[in-house]
């Protein structure tokens, strides 16, 4: 319990927080009140987090691949895999604008350039763990293996949709990592993961 | 220690997908690799200093770096990895240098014509990090070669503790390493069971387990 001497205050002058108090004690306290308060934020980012990537599994936007992705990343190279993902993305773009090119004209459809986009489009989301994005390009092999115009016009529409979908869970997914780093916290690397915090904010609650 | 780090292996990666190239770089890298990328067969005959000849009489130039391993994608434009596996294994100069496949399709077929070939493994793409694991052994083959014992005394031959535990790994091409993740080249359906279990597993996240290190 805290009594009077202990009580601290803190001020924030020119930007840079000063801790005020009669003795030490209350400003350990008042430093390990504030070190909670950061770790429960972080705890709750954290959290939040986990869940919203557990959620993009069990939804089927993503796979196990995408778990590999992830191991690939460490402090080194922080942005892997948002860089992948960036370069993804940008495939899924040029390859939809190409392959819809070629399915333009019903009388002259070039499937083998269909076909080809395909491919790529199936191999790219398979590196990245982009699971739904693939499996429409399994259909979208097939439609295209027996020249069906229209079932192709189909999954082009839903293999843009799907990405673009993906981009913006991914998009939310990389803020909420964004904040965890800016509230003093590791970002959970474990699937399932725990609560993980950095060394140095490793605050004691003795009081 | 110093020695590890001076005999690190260099691996060139063959592959025309931009994404793939950065992919394949940086599971290299994980596994303390030095790593080359190009885009097409006829860049990496250039990077290795061979000239690409139909003429069997055709100079062939020293090798220029000394490559380890070369990894390649099946699938390319021009010049397909099938192809450059065969330059590389009818080239006196670079025959030595074990060749991985990597092909994003599960062609028995295909699989079996590249590794009659020569090419010491085929990956199913995507290529995992464990699939890397695997590359070592054929990469210190090459060093032992290179540091003057013949080929047949390498199972004799008295090898440091580290290297007597790469040896173990050296297992036929059809038996799985990893008791986790069973990857056989042939049942891509098996391995899509397996991924479903993974993720179904993984839909049940125990937080009750959860502990908040303070």
């Amino acid at each position: 319990l805290m009594t009077a001497k202990s009580l601290a205050s803190k001020e924030t002058v020119n930007g840079r927080c000063w801790f005020y108090s009669d003795d030490d004690d209350g400003i350990s306290v008042y430093l390990n009140r504030e070190l909670h308060a950061m770790n429960t934020v972080v705890a709750q980012l954290q959290t939040q987090f986990q869940d919203y990537l557990v959620s993009l599994y069990q939804q089927g936007f993503l796979d196990n691949q995408f778990t590999e992705l992830r191991k690939l990343q460490d402090e080194g190279t922080p942005d892997f895999v948002a860089e992948v993902v960036s370069l993804f993305f940008d495939d899924c773009s040029k390859l939809i604008n190409s392959m819809s090119r070629s399915l333009e004209r019903p009388e002259n459809v070039d499937f083998k350039q269909v076909d080809s986009g395909v491919h790529q489009l199936k191999g790219s989301s398979s590196s990245v763990g982009a699971r739904r994005v693939k499996n429409v390009c399994i259909s979208f092999k097939e439609c295209c293996d027996v020249q069906n115009r229209e079932g192709c016009l189909r999954c082009l529409q839903q293999v843009d949709y799907e990405y673009k979908m993906l981009k913006t869970k991914l998009q939310d997914l990389f803020n909420l990592e964004k904040q965890i780093v800016q509230a003093g916290g590791a970002i959970p690397q474990h699937f399932p993961s725990y609560t993980i915090l950095r060394p140095d904010i490793r605050p004691c609650l003795d009081a | 220690m110093g020695m590890v780090r001076e005999s690190q292996f260099h691996v060139l990666a063959v592959d025309d997908s931009h994404l793939d190239r950065k992919m394949i770089e940086r599971l290299l890298q994980k596994s303390s690799c030095q790593v080359t990328t190009v885009d097409s067969g006829s860049k990496a005959l250039e990077f290795l200093g061979l000239r690409e000849s139909n003429d069997q009489n055709a100079l062939e130039t020293h090798q220029e770096v000394e490559i380890n391993l070369i990894i390649t994608d099946y699938c390319m434009p021009g010049m397909t990895g099938y192809d450059l596996l065969k330059k590389v294994k009818e080239s006196v100069a670079f025959r030595s240098i074990p060749v991985v496949i990597m092909s994003s399709e599960n062609v028995p077929a295909r699989i079996s014509r590249c590794l009659e070939e020569g090419a010491e493994e085929f990956f199913l793409k995507p290529v995992k990090l464990a699939d890397v694991t695997k590359l070592k052994p054929h990469m210190m083959k090459t060093k032992l070669k290179k540091e003057g014992e013949k080929p047949s005394e390498e199972e004799n031959a008295t090898l440091k503790p580290e290297e007597s535990l790469v040896v173990e790994m050296i297992l036929p091409l059809n038996q799985e390493l990893e008791l986790e993740q069973k990857e056989p080249m042939l049942s891509s359906n098996k391995r899509k069971a397996m991924e479903e279990v993974i993720s179904a597993d993984r839909s049940r996240p125990k937080y009750n387990d959860i502990t908040t290190s303070v």
